[in-house]
Protein backbone atom coordinates (compact mmCIF):
# COMPACT_ATOMS: atom_id res chain seq x y z
CA UNK A 1 0.00 0.00 0.00
CA UNK A 2 1.72 3.13 -1.22
CA UNK A 3 -0.54 5.27 0.94
CA UNK A 4 1.29 4.20 4.10
CA UNK A 5 4.47 6.11 3.31
CA UNK A 6 3.00 9.60 3.00
CA UNK A 7 0.66 8.96 5.90
CA UNK A 8 3.52 7.84 8.10
CA UNK A 9 5.38 10.97 7.07
CA UNK A 10 2.39 13.09 7.98
CA UNK A 11 2.25 11.42 11.39
CA UNK A 12 5.92 12.20 11.98
CA UNK A 13 5.37 15.76 10.85
CA UNK A 14 2.46 16.12 13.23
CA UNK A 15 4.58 14.84 16.10
CA UNK A 16 7.59 16.95 15.22
CA UNK A 17 5.67 20.20 14.85
CA UNK A 18 3.49 20.01 17.91
CA UNK A 19 5.15 23.12 19.34
CA UNK A 20 3.64 25.38 16.67
CA UNK A 21 0.66 23.13 16.08
CA UNK A 22 1.14 22.62 12.34
CA UNK A 23 -1.83 21.02 10.67
CA UNK A 24 -1.30 17.30 10.00
CA UNK A 25 -2.54 17.82 6.44
CA UNK A 26 -0.51 20.95 5.74
CA UNK A 27 1.41 19.47 2.78
CA UNK A 28 -1.81 18.20 1.18
CA UNK A 29 -3.53 21.55 1.70
CA UNK A 30 -0.64 23.56 0.27
CA UNK A 31 -0.29 21.28 -2.76
CA UNK A 32 -4.02 21.69 -3.43
CA UNK A 33 -3.44 25.39 -4.12
CA UNK A 34 -1.46 24.30 -7.23
CA UNK A 35 -4.14 21.93 -8.52
CA UNK A 36 -6.18 24.58 -10.37
CA UNK A 37 -3.52 24.57 -13.08
CA UNK A 38 -1.51 21.42 -12.39
CA UNK A 39 -4.41 19.02 -11.83
CA UNK A 40 -5.88 17.34 -8.76
CA UNK A 41 -2.95 15.84 -6.81
CA UNK A 42 -0.66 16.96 -9.64
CA UNK A 43 -2.40 14.88 -12.32
CA UNK A 44 -2.68 17.57 -14.99
CA UNK A 45 -5.14 17.13 -17.84
CA UNK A 46 -3.21 15.49 -20.67
CA UNK A 47 -2.59 17.64 -23.71
CA UNK A 48 -3.54 20.87 -21.92
CA UNK A 49 0.05 22.08 -21.71
CA UNK A 50 0.54 22.16 -17.93
CA UNK A 51 3.33 20.32 -16.07
CA UNK A 52 2.03 17.16 -14.40
CA UNK A 53 3.72 17.16 -11.00
CA UNK A 54 2.43 13.82 -9.68
CA UNK A 55 5.34 11.45 -9.13
CA UNK A 56 7.99 13.96 -10.20
CA UNK A 57 11.16 13.65 -8.13
CA UNK A 58 11.07 16.02 -5.15
CA UNK A 59 14.53 17.45 -5.86
CA UNK A 60 13.52 18.18 -9.45
CA UNK A 61 10.38 20.06 -8.38
CA UNK A 62 12.36 22.07 -5.82
CA UNK A 63 15.03 22.93 -8.40
CA UNK A 64 12.39 24.15 -10.87
CA UNK A 65 10.78 26.29 -8.19
CA UNK A 66 14.16 27.71 -7.13
CA UNK A 67 14.95 28.56 -10.76
CA UNK A 68 11.60 30.30 -11.17
CA UNK A 69 12.21 32.27 -7.98
CA UNK A 70 15.72 33.35 -9.02
CA UNK A 71 14.64 34.10 -12.58
CA UNK A 72 17.05 31.51 -14.04
CA UNK A 73 14.13 29.71 -15.65
CA UNK A 74 11.98 31.95 -17.85
CA UNK A 75 8.29 31.79 -17.05
CA UNK A 76 5.03 33.48 -17.89
CA UNK A 77 3.64 33.29 -14.36
CA UNK A 78 5.52 30.83 -12.11
CA UNK A 79 8.23 33.37 -11.25
CA UNK A 80 5.46 35.44 -9.60
CA UNK A 81 3.62 32.59 -7.89
CA UNK A 82 6.66 30.74 -6.51
CA UNK A 83 7.66 33.88 -4.59
CA UNK A 84 4.41 33.72 -2.64
CA UNK A 85 5.40 30.60 -0.72
CA UNK A 86 8.07 30.10 1.95
CA UNK A 87 10.93 27.62 1.37
CA UNK A 88 9.37 25.34 4.00
CA UNK A 89 6.03 25.44 2.18
CA UNK A 90 7.63 24.68 -1.19
CA UNK A 91 9.46 21.75 0.41
CA UNK A 92 6.15 20.33 1.69
CA UNK A 93 4.49 20.86 -1.71
CA UNK A 94 7.31 19.17 -3.62
CA UNK A 95 7.30 16.25 -1.17
CA UNK A 96 3.56 15.82 -1.53
CA UNK A 97 3.58 15.78 -5.34
CA UNK A 98 6.59 13.43 -5.43
CA UNK A 99 4.58 10.93 -3.36
CA UNK A 100 1.59 10.98 -5.74
CA UNK A 101 1.06 8.45 -8.50
CA UNK B 1 -41.55 16.62 3.64
CA UNK B 2 -38.96 13.93 3.62
CA UNK B 3 -35.71 14.20 5.50
CA UNK B 4 -32.79 12.53 3.79
CA UNK B 5 -30.64 10.99 6.47
CA UNK B 6 -27.05 10.02 6.67
CA UNK B 7 -27.79 6.31 6.32
CA UNK B 8 -28.87 6.90 2.73
CA UNK B 9 -25.23 7.37 1.93
CA UNK B 10 -23.71 4.55 3.96
CA UNK B 11 -23.32 2.26 0.97
CA UNK B 12 -21.37 4.86 -0.98
CA UNK B 13 -19.07 5.63 1.91
CA UNK B 14 -18.40 2.15 3.27
CA UNK B 15 -15.60 1.06 0.93
CA UNK B 16 -13.61 4.23 1.25
CA UNK B 17 -14.22 4.54 4.97
CA UNK B 18 -11.65 1.89 5.80
CA UNK B 19 -8.96 3.95 4.09
CA UNK B 20 -9.97 7.11 5.87
CA UNK B 21 -9.38 5.49 9.24
CA UNK B 22 -5.65 5.46 8.45
CA UNK B 23 -5.64 9.18 9.14
CA UNK B 24 -6.24 8.47 12.82
CA UNK B 25 -2.60 9.38 13.52
CA UNK B 26 -3.48 13.04 13.50
CA UNK B 27 -5.02 12.84 16.93
CA UNK B 28 -8.58 13.47 15.82
CA UNK B 29 -11.03 10.77 14.90
CA UNK B 30 -12.16 9.88 11.41
CA UNK B 31 -14.18 12.59 9.74
CA UNK B 32 -17.78 11.58 9.21
CA UNK B 33 -21.10 13.29 8.82
CA UNK B 34 -23.24 14.90 6.15
CA UNK B 35 -22.25 18.16 4.46
CA UNK B 36 -24.78 19.97 2.27
CA UNK B 37 -23.32 22.30 -0.35
CA UNK B 38 -25.54 24.97 -1.91
CA UNK B 39 -24.38 26.07 -5.36
CA UNK B 40 -22.36 24.07 -7.88
CA UNK B 41 -20.09 26.77 -9.30
CA UNK B 42 -16.33 27.14 -8.92
CA UNK B 43 -16.55 27.13 -5.10
CA UNK B 44 -19.31 24.64 -4.44
CA UNK B 45 -18.27 21.96 -6.94
CA UNK B 46 -14.70 22.11 -5.59
CA UNK B 47 -15.65 21.77 -1.93
CA UNK B 48 -17.99 18.87 -2.77
CA UNK B 49 -15.30 16.94 -4.63
CA UNK B 50 -12.51 17.65 -2.14
CA UNK B 51 -14.66 16.67 0.88
CA UNK B 52 -15.31 13.30 -0.74
CA UNK B 53 -11.74 12.83 -1.95
CA UNK B 54 -9.95 13.89 1.23
CA UNK B 55 -12.30 11.96 3.53
CA UNK B 56 -11.86 8.91 1.30
CA UNK B 57 -15.65 8.73 1.14
CA UNK B 58 -16.09 9.04 4.93
CA UNK B 59 -18.11 12.25 4.69
CA UNK B 60 -21.39 12.26 2.78
CA UNK B 61 -21.92 15.22 0.49
CA UNK B 62 -25.12 16.55 -1.11
CA UNK B 63 -24.80 19.34 -3.67
CA UNK B 64 -27.87 21.46 -4.43
CA UNK B 65 -27.63 23.28 -7.77
CA UNK B 66 -30.47 24.97 -9.66
CA UNK B 67 -28.98 24.47 -13.13
CA UNK B 68 -28.79 21.08 -14.86
CA UNK B 69 -25.17 21.58 -15.96
CA UNK B 70 -22.17 23.68 -15.01
CA UNK B 71 -21.60 26.66 -17.32
CA UNK B 72 -18.33 28.55 -16.83
CA UNK B 73 -18.19 32.33 -16.54
CA UNK B 74 -14.44 32.32 -17.32
CA UNK B 75 -14.09 31.81 -21.12
CA UNK B 76 -17.74 32.92 -21.64
CA UNK B 77 -16.56 36.28 -23.03
CA UNK B 78 -15.14 34.29 -25.96
CA UNK B 79 -18.67 33.02 -26.66
CA UNK B 80 -19.87 36.64 -26.67
CA UNK B 81 -16.97 37.51 -28.99
CA UNK B 82 -17.97 34.63 -31.26
CA UNK B 83 -14.87 32.41 -31.14
CA UNK B 84 -16.17 29.81 -28.65
CA UNK B 85 -19.56 28.14 -28.25
CA UNK B 86 -21.73 27.37 -25.22
CA UNK B 87 -20.75 23.73 -25.65
CA UNK B 88 -17.11 24.71 -24.98
CA UNK B 89 -18.01 26.11 -21.54
CA UNK B 90 -20.66 23.59 -20.43
CA UNK B 91 -19.79 20.57 -18.29
CA UNK B 92 -21.97 17.85 -16.75
CA UNK B 93 -22.18 17.16 -13.01
CA UNK B 94 -21.98 13.45 -13.81
CA UNK B 95 -18.31 13.22 -12.75
CA UNK B 96 -19.17 14.46 -9.26
CA UNK B 97 -21.91 11.83 -9.06
CA UNK B 98 -20.28 8.77 -10.51
CA UNK B 99 -16.60 9.27 -9.73
CA UNK B 100 -16.83 11.03 -6.36
CA UNK B 101 -20.16 9.84 -4.94
CA UNK B 102 -21.57 13.34 -4.50
CA UNK B 103 -25.37 13.36 -4.39
CA UNK B 104 -26.27 16.14 -6.86
CA UNK B 105 -29.84 17.46 -6.60
CA UNK B 106 -31.20 19.96 -9.12
CA UNK B 107 -33.31 22.28 -7.03
CA UNK B 108 -33.41 25.67 -5.32
CA UNK B 109 -32.91 26.26 -1.60
CA UNK B 110 -35.71 28.37 -0.17
CA UNK B 111 -34.71 28.54 3.48
CA UNK B 112 -32.06 27.58 6.00
CA UNK B 113 -32.77 26.78 9.64
CA UNK B 114 -29.38 27.19 11.31
CA UNK B 115 -30.68 26.13 14.73
CA UNK B 116 -32.20 22.86 13.51
CA UNK B 117 -29.48 22.40 10.87
CA UNK B 118 -31.93 21.83 8.05
CA UNK B 119 -32.58 23.39 4.66
CA UNK B 120 -35.81 23.39 2.66
CA UNK B 121 -35.92 22.97 -1.09
CA UNK B 122 -38.32 24.53 -3.56
CA UNK B 123 -39.23 21.02 -4.71
CA UNK B 124 -40.76 20.41 -1.27
CA UNK B 125 -38.20 18.22 0.46
CA UNK B 126 -35.87 19.11 3.31
CA UNK B 127 -32.37 18.02 4.20
CA UNK B 128 -30.54 17.84 7.50
CA UNK B 129 -26.83 18.61 7.69
CA UNK B 130 -23.93 18.47 10.09
CA UNK B 131 -22.24 21.34 8.25
CA UNK B 132 -23.63 23.57 5.50
CA UNK B 133 -21.59 25.25 2.76
CA UNK B 134 -23.15 28.18 0.90
CA UNK B 135 -21.49 28.96 -2.41
CA UNK B 136 -24.28 31.03 -3.92
CA UNK B 137 -22.28 33.43 -6.07
CA UNK B 138 -23.88 36.82 -6.53
CA UNK B 139 -27.33 38.25 -7.12
CA UNK B 140 -27.94 41.62 -8.76
CA UNK B 141 -29.21 44.76 -7.01
CA UNK B 142 -31.68 45.72 -9.74
CA UNK B 143 -33.33 48.16 -7.34
CA UNK B 144 -30.26 50.39 -7.76
CA UNK B 145 -31.26 50.89 -11.42
CA UNK B 146 -35.05 51.49 -11.24
CA UNK B 147 -35.78 51.13 -14.96
CA UNK B 148 -34.13 47.72 -14.92
CA UNK B 149 -36.09 46.47 -11.92
CA UNK B 150 -38.60 44.37 -13.90
CA UNK B 151 -38.47 41.19 -15.95
CA UNK B 152 -39.27 42.83 -19.28
CA UNK B 153 -36.42 45.36 -18.95
CA UNK B 154 -34.06 42.60 -17.86
CA UNK B 155 -34.87 40.61 -20.99
CA UNK B 156 -33.84 43.57 -23.19
CA UNK B 157 -30.94 45.16 -21.34
CA UNK B 158 -28.74 42.22 -20.45
CA UNK B 159 -25.97 41.74 -17.90
CA UNK B 160 -24.62 38.40 -19.20
CA UNK B 161 -22.65 38.38 -15.94
CA UNK B 162 -23.78 34.83 -15.12
CA UNK B 163 -22.90 32.49 -17.94
CA UNK B 164 -25.97 30.86 -19.46
CA UNK B 165 -28.96 32.04 -21.51
CA UNK B 166 -27.89 35.69 -21.22
CA UNK B 167 -24.50 34.85 -22.76
CA UNK B 168 -26.29 33.52 -25.85
CA UNK B 169 -28.77 36.40 -25.89
CA UNK B 170 -26.06 39.08 -25.76
CA UNK B 171 -24.21 37.37 -28.62
CA UNK B 172 -27.45 37.46 -30.65
CA UNK B 173 -27.94 41.17 -29.94
CA UNK B 174 -24.40 41.86 -31.20
CA UNK B 175 -24.94 39.75 -34.31
CA UNK B 176 -28.19 41.59 -35.06
CA UNK B 177 -26.66 45.03 -34.57
CA UNK B 178 -26.14 47.02 -37.79
CA UNK B 179 -22.61 48.00 -38.77
CA UNK B 180 -21.95 51.49 -37.50
CA UNK B 181 -23.78 50.81 -34.25
CA UNK B 182 -22.56 51.23 -30.69
CA UNK B 183 -22.19 48.60 -27.98
CA UNK B 184 -21.94 50.03 -24.45
CA UNK B 185 -20.93 48.04 -21.39
CA UNK B 186 -21.63 49.51 -17.94
CA UNK B 187 -19.41 48.43 -15.04
CA UNK B 188 -20.62 48.78 -11.41
CA UNK B 189 -18.52 50.13 -8.58
CA UNK B 190 -16.08 47.62 -7.10
CA UNK B 191 -16.23 45.12 -5.57
CA UNK B 192 -17.89 43.09 -8.31
CA UNK B 193 -17.40 39.62 -9.77
CA UNK B 194 -14.30 39.23 -12.01
CA UNK B 195 -12.56 42.64 -11.92
CA UNK B 196 -10.93 42.36 -15.39
CA UNK B 197 -13.95 40.70 -17.01
CA UNK B 198 -15.74 43.80 -18.36
CA UNK B 199 -12.54 45.11 -19.97
CA UNK B 200 -11.92 41.69 -21.53
CA UNK B 201 -15.48 41.69 -22.88
CA UNK B 202 -14.99 45.16 -24.37
CA UNK B 203 -11.85 43.90 -26.14
CA UNK B 204 -13.52 40.77 -27.52
CA UNK B 205 -16.57 42.64 -28.79
CA UNK B 206 -14.23 45.18 -30.39
CA UNK B 207 -12.27 42.33 -32.00
CA UNK B 208 -15.53 40.99 -33.45
CA UNK B 209 -16.52 44.45 -34.72
CA UNK B 210 -13.07 44.99 -36.25
CA UNK B 211 -13.47 41.82 -38.31
CA UNK B 212 -17.23 41.89 -39.05
CA UNK B 213 -18.66 45.37 -38.41
CA UNK B 214 -15.74 47.77 -38.81
CA UNK B 215 -17.72 51.00 -38.50
CA UNK B 216 -19.05 50.02 -35.05
CA UNK B 217 -17.90 51.30 -31.65
CA UNK B 218 -17.49 50.01 -28.11
CA UNK B 219 -18.02 52.38 -25.18
CA UNK B 220 -17.06 51.41 -21.63
CA UNK B 221 -19.12 53.24 -18.99
CA UNK B 222 -17.13 52.58 -15.80
CA UNK B 223 -18.62 53.60 -12.44
CA UNK B 224 -15.09 53.44 -11.01
CA UNK B 225 -12.56 56.22 -11.31
CA UNK B 226 -10.11 54.07 -13.22
CA UNK B 227 -9.60 50.68 -14.88
CA UNK B 228 -9.85 48.19 -11.97
CA UNK B 229 -7.49 45.45 -13.19
CA UNK B 230 -4.45 45.07 -15.50
CA UNK B 231 -4.79 48.76 -16.36
CA UNK B 232 -1.56 49.24 -18.32
CA UNK B 233 -2.08 46.08 -20.36
CA UNK B 234 -5.71 46.83 -21.20
CA UNK B 235 -5.13 50.46 -22.12
CA UNK B 236 -2.21 49.41 -24.33
CA UNK B 237 -4.46 46.91 -26.11
CA UNK B 238 -7.10 49.60 -26.64
CA UNK B 239 -4.50 51.92 -28.18
CA UNK B 240 -2.63 49.29 -30.20
CA UNK B 241 -5.52 47.11 -31.37
CA UNK B 242 -8.71 49.10 -31.07
CA UNK B 243 -7.88 52.75 -31.69
CA UNK B 244 -11.03 54.54 -32.78
CA UNK B 245 -13.18 51.56 -31.75
CA UNK B 246 -13.00 51.40 -27.93
CA UNK B 247 -13.74 54.50 -25.90
CA UNK B 248 -13.23 54.41 -22.12
CA UNK B 249 -15.24 56.70 -19.81
CA UNK B 250 -14.44 56.67 -16.09
CA UNK B 251 -16.73 57.93 -13.27
CA UNK B 252 -19.73 57.00 -15.42
CA UNK B 253 -22.07 55.18 -13.08
CA UNK B 254 -25.36 54.09 -14.60
CA UNK B 255 -28.11 55.35 -12.27
CA UNK B 256 -31.07 54.31 -14.41
CA UNK B 257 -32.02 53.06 -17.87
CA UNK B 258 -34.67 53.97 -20.42
CA UNK B 259 -35.53 50.61 -21.89
CA UNK B 260 -37.48 51.77 -24.97
CA UNK B 261 -34.50 53.69 -26.34
CA UNK B 262 -31.62 51.58 -24.94
CA UNK B 263 -30.43 54.59 -22.99
CA UNK B 264 -28.18 54.60 -19.94
CA UNK B 265 -28.88 57.44 -17.53
CA UNK B 266 -25.72 58.74 -15.88
CA UNK B 267 -25.48 61.38 -13.16
CA UNK B 268 -25.23 64.38 -15.51
CA UNK B 269 -25.61 62.79 -18.90
CA UNK B 270 -27.37 60.13 -20.94
CA UNK B 271 -25.89 57.59 -23.32
CA UNK B 272 -27.89 55.85 -26.05
CA UNK B 273 -26.50 52.60 -27.41
CA UNK B 274 -27.60 50.06 -30.00
CA UNK B 275 -26.66 47.22 -27.66
CA UNK B 276 -26.69 48.24 -24.00
CA UNK B 277 -25.05 45.76 -21.59
CA UNK B 278 -25.52 46.84 -17.98
CA UNK B 279 -23.84 44.91 -15.18
CA UNK B 280 -25.78 45.99 -12.08
CA UNK B 281 -24.09 46.23 -8.66
CA UNK B 282 -24.18 42.87 -6.91
CA UNK B 283 -24.18 41.29 -3.50
CA UNK B 284 -23.96 37.79 -2.05
CA UNK B 285 -26.50 35.38 -3.53
CA UNK B 286 -29.96 35.76 -1.93
CA UNK B 287 -29.79 32.60 0.16
CA UNK B 288 -26.92 34.08 2.21
CA UNK B 289 -29.02 36.97 3.50
CA UNK B 290 -32.05 34.68 3.94
CA UNK B 291 -29.97 32.40 6.16
CA UNK B 292 -29.67 35.14 8.76
CA UNK B 293 -25.86 35.07 8.78
CA UNK B 294 -23.87 38.25 9.42
CA UNK B 295 -23.36 40.42 6.33
CA UNK B 296 -21.11 43.44 5.88
CA UNK B 297 -22.79 46.52 4.30
CA UNK B 298 -25.82 44.27 3.74
CA UNK B 299 -23.94 42.82 0.80
CA UNK B 300 -21.14 40.39 1.60
CA UNK B 301 -20.83 37.61 4.17
CA UNK B 302 -18.44 38.06 7.08
CA UNK B 303 -16.36 34.89 7.44
CA UNK B 304 -13.50 33.49 9.50
CA UNK B 305 -10.56 33.01 7.12
CA UNK B 306 -9.28 29.92 8.93
CA UNK B 307 -12.41 27.97 8.05
CA UNK B 308 -14.63 30.11 5.75
CA UNK B 309 -17.22 29.72 8.54
CA UNK B 310 -19.71 32.52 9.17
CA UNK B 311 -18.56 34.75 12.05
CA UNK B 312 -22.11 34.78 13.42
CA UNK B 313 -23.46 31.29 12.76
CA UNK B 314 -21.45 28.16 13.58
CA UNK B 315 -21.87 25.29 11.14
CA UNK B 316 -22.39 27.47 8.04
CA UNK B 317 -19.40 28.04 5.75
CA UNK B 318 -19.54 30.51 2.85
CA UNK B 319 -17.34 30.56 -0.25
CA UNK B 320 -16.49 32.49 -3.35
CA UNK B 321 -17.91 35.77 -4.63
CA UNK B 322 -20.42 35.92 -1.75
CA UNK B 323 -17.83 36.64 0.96
CA UNK B 324 -16.50 39.99 2.11
CA UNK B 325 -13.14 39.88 0.38
CA UNK B 326 -9.79 39.84 2.16
CA UNK B 327 -7.42 42.73 1.23
CA UNK B 328 -6.80 42.85 -2.57
CA UNK B 329 -8.56 39.51 -3.03
CA UNK B 330 -10.52 39.37 -6.31
CA UNK B 331 -13.92 37.78 -6.73
CA UNK B 332 -12.86 35.12 -9.24
CA UNK B 333 -13.62 31.53 -10.13
CA UNK B 334 -10.03 30.58 -9.38
CA UNK B 335 -10.27 32.14 -5.92
CA UNK B 336 -13.61 30.41 -5.26
CA UNK B 337 -11.94 27.08 -6.07
CA UNK B 338 -9.22 27.93 -3.51
CA UNK B 339 -11.88 28.86 -0.95
CA UNK B 340 -13.47 25.46 -1.59
CA UNK B 341 -10.26 23.63 -0.70
CA UNK B 342 -9.64 25.79 2.38
CA UNK B 343 -13.19 25.06 3.55
CA UNK B 344 -12.96 21.33 2.76
CA UNK B 345 -9.78 20.98 4.83
CA UNK B 346 -11.26 22.97 7.73
CA UNK B 347 -14.58 21.07 7.69
CA UNK B 348 -12.85 17.68 7.72
CA UNK B 349 -10.68 18.77 10.65
CA UNK B 350 -13.73 20.05 12.52
CA UNK B 351 -15.71 16.87 11.82
CA UNK B 352 -12.85 14.80 13.26
CA UNK B 353 -12.17 16.85 16.36
CA UNK B 354 -9.23 18.94 15.11
CA UNK B 355 -8.79 22.70 14.87
CA UNK B 356 -8.72 24.12 11.31
CA UNK B 357 -5.29 24.55 9.72
CA UNK B 358 -3.86 27.68 11.44
CA UNK B 359 -1.87 28.82 8.39
CA UNK B 360 -3.98 28.55 5.22
CA UNK B 361 -2.77 29.86 1.86
CA UNK B 362 -4.83 30.77 -1.20
CA UNK B 363 -3.70 32.08 -4.56
CA UNK B 364 -5.22 33.52 -7.71
CA UNK B 365 -4.48 33.56 -11.40
CA UNK B 366 -6.70 35.26 -13.89
CA UNK B 367 -6.21 35.26 -17.66
CA UNK B 368 -7.94 37.82 -19.89
CA UNK B 369 -8.15 37.66 -23.68
CA UNK B 370 -7.53 40.99 -25.41
CA UNK B 371 -8.28 39.40 -28.78
CA UNK B 372 -9.06 35.85 -29.89
CA UNK B 373 -5.45 34.73 -29.31
CA UNK B 374 -3.55 37.16 -27.09
CA UNK B 375 -3.85 37.02 -23.33
CA UNK B 376 -2.73 38.96 -20.25
CA UNK B 377 -2.75 37.67 -16.67
CA UNK B 378 -2.75 38.85 -13.07
CA UNK B 379 -1.61 36.60 -10.22
CA UNK B 380 -1.37 36.81 -6.43
CA UNK B 381 -0.65 34.65 -3.38
CA UNK B 382 -2.38 35.30 -0.04
CA UNK B 383 -1.12 33.91 3.29
CA UNK B 384 -3.03 33.90 6.57
CA UNK B 385 -1.88 36.58 9.00
CA UNK B 386 -2.76 35.86 12.63
CA UNK B 387 -2.35 39.52 13.66
CA UNK B 388 -5.04 40.80 11.26
CA UNK B 389 -7.02 37.52 11.22
CA UNK B 390 -7.28 37.57 7.44
CA UNK B 391 -5.32 36.37 4.43
CA UNK B 392 -2.92 39.04 3.21
CA UNK B 393 -1.29 39.33 -0.23
CA UNK B 394 2.39 38.35 -0.15
CA UNK B 395 4.53 41.36 -0.99
CA UNK B 396 6.89 40.79 -3.90
CA UNK B 397 4.84 37.86 -5.20
CA UNK B 398 2.27 37.89 -7.99
CA UNK B 399 2.02 40.44 -10.77
CA UNK B 400 0.88 40.83 -14.33
CA UNK B 401 2.12 39.75 -17.77
CA UNK B 402 5.06 41.68 -19.22
CA UNK B 403 3.00 42.13 -22.41
CA UNK B 404 0.05 40.50 -24.15
CA UNK B 405 1.15 37.29 -25.83
CA UNK B 406 -0.12 34.23 -27.68
CA UNK B 407 1.66 31.76 -25.40
CA UNK B 408 -0.63 32.78 -22.54
CA UNK B 409 -3.57 32.39 -24.90
CA UNK B 410 -2.74 28.66 -24.92
CA UNK B 411 -2.00 28.66 -21.18
CA UNK B 412 -5.39 30.25 -20.49
CA UNK B 413 -7.20 27.37 -22.18
CA UNK B 414 -4.93 24.91 -20.33
CA UNK B 415 -5.91 26.66 -17.10
CA UNK B 416 -9.60 26.27 -17.97
CA UNK B 417 -9.31 22.57 -18.77
CA UNK B 418 -7.39 21.88 -15.57
CA UNK B 419 -9.56 23.87 -13.19
CA UNK B 420 -12.75 22.37 -14.68
CA UNK B 421 -11.29 18.91 -14.13
CA UNK B 422 -10.15 19.88 -10.61
CA UNK B 423 -13.74 20.84 -9.74
CA UNK B 424 -15.88 18.38 -11.62
CA UNK B 425 -14.07 15.19 -12.67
Amino acid sequence: MKLFAPIAALCLLATASVSHAADPYLARNLAATCANCHGTNGNAVKGAGMDALAGMEKAKILQKLADYKSGDKPASIMHQISKGYTEAQLDLIAGYFAAQK
Amino acid sequence: MMLMKRRDFLKVGAAAGAMASLYGCAGGGKASGHVVVVGGGYGGATVAKYLRMWSEGGVQVTLIERNPTFISCPISNLVIGGTKTMEDITISYEGLRSKWGVRVIQDDVVSVDAAKKTISLKGGSALSYDRLVLSPGVDFMFDQIPGLNNADAQSKILHAWKAGPQTVALRKQLESMKDGGTYAIAIPKAPYRCPPGPYERACLVADYFKKSKPKSKVVILDANEDVMSKKGLFTKAWTDLYKGIIEYRNNSEVKDVEVGTNTAVLEFDKFKADVLNVIPPHRAGDIAAKSGIKMINNRWVDINWLSMESTSTPGIHVLGDAVFPAPTMPKSGHMANQHGKLAAAAILNMLSGLEPNPEPVVMNTCYSFVDAKNVIHVSSVHQYDAATKTVQPVKGAGGVSAARNELEGKVAMGWAKNIWADMLT
